[in-house]
């Protein structure tokens, strides 16, 4: 390898960005453009008996208004990724709904006008006739008798029943074991909350019979197979789909929602006009989706010596009022199947029942299933600890995976056939034991308790499944996605000796322009600066599946060392030529291509691409230009992991929880720019703090999100965080030769449970063993004051 | 509607506008400066974050009415001569961003909290922004950020 992979360099994309000349979507203006205001359903579950537009139409500045009964040739949107294996009863929105609405937020009319503030006075001059409908928000209580029933072809609101691993087996481990302790618990909703809401701005043309729909998404190219080939039933050369700068997305900006088929569908009623919709923040929060919301049981098998037999988990996951793209496959494929963890648990069973209520849609936020599956295993862990009276670090020890036993594949084939790929998990712990000088903790633990003090200790060892996905393992057959999972990647030499690298993935904040940049550099031995990364326009860029599921670099990045080492084969025959010596006794080093033992006399890379492009001596047989395009389907996931650490101290009159310290010690494999790895940790650790300590998002009775703006949901400020500590190991993947195993969700995936367990930890002389997030001041002062002792 | 005279990043506009009209909207539609950015309409987030009269303000919860005669500094007008503002540098360097999105409001509040406090401690600086969301980097980078401005700045450049 080269001299750029490694390096934390600065990233190439910010200059644009700390100067205000970024272009997010809604900073794009077009020509005679118009702007439209949804309206949305303020009642969570109703029939639409009907809509009068009439005097909203009639107001000055308005261009149209249009309800859903105006897009029925439109055909429901799309639920790309069903549980696998299991009849799915599919329930998916429509661009507008027609005749029911089976959540708040829901869109039914848009009004489209010359300015916002047009359309937005407008919305309050369509009159709706709506039939109030019961309501039922919680995922276990929708399946109960009685409960209000969503849809005719989904009897007790079952979307899916799902399982994987070995029911007999693990029963028969809960039954011969020394201890059996038996939870449950919520893994509660939260809303991902990009600073940068959606929007879209469609645009069709008469003339060409096509569209281009500028989106804020995280898969261009998906989207555009999703819109055309599935609601509007056109071929995808009709639309051309680009993502501008984009603000974030943690997952809420993977989906086709109904906005972007609104958009273009509008466009085209009014002859072409680009119509533009931004989201503001209240709609963002009620009609975009939001993530986890898992109502569990579980029990826990395990010997006096702390080694676990077996883990039996039972699920029902919350899954809205109608599904979102891939929202089957989240608590099935990405959740049960993780629910190994870090352990050599040898009998695992888990049953999902994926449920309909009158709640927003529910799909992928960052760690998507792998969060949810990692905090029960983790609680699971320090339960058996606090039961058996042992310390939680080495009841993770005795239980670990050993580094021999890979690659493992988890008990009772929970895994479908995958292996972890390799791991050093107590290494991990190791090291951070050592960081926090864990000895002197526990005896600074004892003193604070005598000084009666609360301090907490909490761990998190993790495992996830990253770098998605083999595309035959889960595809239809296999896991239900309904296409494959690969990545693209063009490279390409430009006759002046510059690079250009386009990718089908799509960066919303990861630093795309800059890792990217610096796989093609390294490997080609040039300057990262000579490199240019394109991506998130569907003219120009080969077909990718995007961004999630820390899949950019240990897939798309993958394919673009493969496109190099092809261009570098091209450049090894045409530098052989230029030499005048043979193809096989040339080689490519430090990029020059150079007779083995003759580095002297040697052409660079620049002067083949110059010899290629203008094409006036090539060897015979051999195109001119030196350009390669890779689609890589990998043939493994790839299986990051770590031990972090967060320290706590409550108090024990106010139930505040002040996190002292947190340490993240992370195994990515192979590190492109540390610097990014490192970003991306701090980020998705404090997106998990967020989770343990104050996120939720709260619907009423009657289905209303009482959390429904940032006044009312708890994102996280700067004053409630410490620095958060960061270390590695890296234990490269043998699954792709760059070694890479992905950074994006690790932070969100370890750390809601590393400060769940620490509070535990804490409250544990009160005889607490469990508390369900978020450990607000009020849920810890309510549990010390209703303990036993809590009255002291 | 009113007729108003503002100066942004040293130049002087006078346009109508509708006396409803957010002062963010002006910004960015009529003066097309739109590096400014909108995350909610609660206050909360802090992105449309700008400096009126050298005074950081969120441009989302004023009219653009009761910006009239006064002077304001957007993220476009904060490099001068192509000079980025130590600020700006701070982000760049330290890593200070990911999207983005909040970063110009984040920035505008940063160099309000350094002109009124120099030399800010870590838990001085987390305060100082407690007006600014920030869902990417967990706010350490940025912290790292405005100490590295702070060092800047004390040191003369």
């Amino acid at each position: 390898m080269g001299k750029a992979i490694g390096q934390a360099i600065k990233r190439k994309e910010d200059p644009r960005l700390i100067t205000g000349q970024a272009k997010y979507l809604d900073d794009i203006q077009l020509p005679g453009m118009v702007h439209a205001a949804v309206l949305r359903s303020p009642y969570a579950h109703a029939k639409i008996n009907s809509i009068d537009t009439s005097e909203a139409e009639s107001l000055p500045g308005v261009v149209g208004v249009f309800t859903g009964k105006d897009f029925a040739d439109l055909n429901p949107l799309p639920c790309a990724w069903q549980a696998g294996g299991v009849n799915n009863n599919a329930n998916t929105p429509r661009t507008l709904e027609i005749d029911k609405v089976t959540f708040t937020g829901a869109g039914v009319a848009v009004v489209v006008a010359e300015s916002r503030y047009i359309a937005e006075d407008a919305l309050a001059l369509i009159h709706v006739d709506y039939e109030v409908l019961p309501v039922v928000v919680d995922a276990k209580k929708a399946t109960e008798p009685g409960a209000p029933q969503l849809h005719e072809n989904a009897p007790n609101n079952i979307c899916m029943e799902w399982s994987c691993g070995d029911e007999a087996a693990t029963d028969q481990a809960l039954a011969d074991a020394d201890v059996v302790i038996k939870q449950s618990l919520r893994n509660q909703r939260l809303i991902p909350t990009p600073m940068e809401p959606r929007g879209a701005i469609g645009v069709f043309s008469p003339v060409a019979e096509d569209y281009t729909v500028y989106m804020t998404s995280q898969a261009p190219h998906v989207m555009r197979l999703l819109m055309t080939a599935f609601v509007f039933g056109i071929p995808e050369n009709k639309l051309r789909c680009i993502s501008p700068q984009v603000g974030g997305g943690f997952g809420a900006k993977i989906f086709l929602y109904p906005e972007y088929c609104m958009v273009a569908a509008v466009s085209k009623k009014l002859g072409g006009l680009p119509v533009k919709w931004m989201e503001t923040r209240r709609e963002n929060y009620i009609a975009t989706t939001h993530g986890r919301d898992h109502v569990t049981e579980f029990e826990v098998a395990a010997k006096n010596d702390g080694t676990i037999t077996g883990l039996k988990v039972e699920t029902y996951a919350n899954l809205g009022g109608t599904l979102s793209t891939i929202a089957g496959g989240i608590p099935t494929t990405l959740y049960g199947r993780l629910l190994s963890g870090v352990y050599k648990f040898p009998n695992i069973y888990c049953k999902v029942y994926g449920t309909y209520t009158n709640t927003g849609m529910v799909d992928a936020y960052r760690g998507a299933g792998r969060p949810e599956a990692s905090y029960l295993v983790e609680r699971a862990i320090d339960l058996v600890a606090q039961k058996l009276n042992m310390d939680p670090a080495e009841v993770r020890r005795v239980n670990y995976i050993p580094p021999e036993a890979f690659p493992y594949a988890p008990a009772s084939n929970i895994l479908n056939g995958l292996k972890y790929d390799s791991g050093e998990y107590e290494g991990a712990l190791n090291k951070a034991l050592e960081l926090v000088d864990y000895k002197n903790l526990r005896q600074e633990q004892a003193a604070a308790r005598e000084a009666g003090r609360l301090m907490g200790i909490g761990f998190s060892s993790y495992v996830e499944i990253c770098g998605v996905a083999p595309s035959a393992w889960i595809g239809l057959n296999g896991e239900g996605w309904g296409a494959g999972l690969w990545e693209s990647a063009n490279v390409r030499v430009h006759l002046t000796g510059q690079v250009v690298v386009t990718t089908g993935s799509q960066s919303h904040g990861q630093g795309h322009e800059t890792t990217m940049a610096q796989i093609a550099a390294d490997l080609l031995g040039m300057d990262v600066a000579d490199v240019r990364v394109e991506h998130s326009d569907t003219l120009g860029t080969p077909f990718g599946y995007g961004t999630y599921g820390s899949r950019s670099a240990a897939v798309g990045g993958v394919a673009i060392h493969n496109s190099v080492q092809k261009i570098i084969e091209k450049a090894k025959k045409i530098g052989a030529h230029m030499l005048e010596a043979a193809p096989e006794d040339v080689t490519f080093e430090d990029g020059k291509v150079f007779v083995k033992g003759s580095p002297d006399k040697a052409k660079t890379i620049q002067e083949v691409a110059l010899a290629a492009a203008v094409a006036y001596d090539l060897p015979e047989g051999t195109e001119p230009f030196l350009d390669d395009t890779t689609y890589y389907d990998p043939p493994n996931c790839t299986y990051p992991f770590g031990t972090h650490v967060c320290i706590v101290e409550v108090d024990k009159d106010t139930g505040h929880v002040a996190i002292k310290r947190y340490l993240a010690v992370d195994d990515v494999g192979k590190k492109i720019n540390p610097l990014i790895v490192d970003g991306q940790i701090h980020g998705g650790v404090v997106q998990g703090l967020a989770q343990g300590l104050w996120e939720g998002a709260v619907y009423d009775d009657n289905g209303q999100l009482v959390s429904g703006s940032l006044m009312d949901y708890a994102l996280p400020k700067a004053h409630f965080l410490p620095m958060i500590e960061t270390d590695s190991t890296e234990t490269p993947s043998p699954v792709n030769p760059l070694g890479i195993k992905g950074a994006g969700e690790a932070g969100t995936i370890a750390s809601a449970q590393a400060v769940v367990n620490a509070v535990v930890d804490a409250l544990a002389p009160y005889g607490i063993t469990h508390l369900d997030m978020p450990l607000t001041s009020q849920k810890v002062w309510e549990a010390i004051h209703s303990s036993g002792n809590g009255r002291e | 509607m009113a007729e108003i005279t503002v100066t942004v990043n040293g130049k002087s506009y006078t346009r109508d506008v509708e006396p409803r009209m957010l002062l963010v909207h002006f910004i960015r539609d009529v003066l097309g400066l739109t590096g400014t950015n909108i995350g909610c309409e609660t206050s909360v987030c802090g992105a449309c974050t700008i400096l009126m009269d050298g005074q950081a303000i969120k441009s989302c919860t004023q009219l653009a009415v009761q910006a009239d005669g006064s002077s304001l500094t957007t993220i476009e007008g904060l490099a001068s001569n192509g000079d980025l503002h130590p600020v700006q540098e701070g982000f760049w360097e330290k890593h200070g961003l990911q999207c983005g999105y909040c970063t110009p409001g984040m920035i505008m509040a940063s160099v309000d909290l350094l002109q009124s406090n120099a030399n800010p401690t870590e838990d001085e600086i987390r305060h100082g922004l407690e007006g600014n969301l920030c869902r990417c980097t967990g706010y350490h980078n940025i912290v790292k950020a405005v100490q590295y401005a702070a060092e800047k700045m004390q040191g003369g450049n």
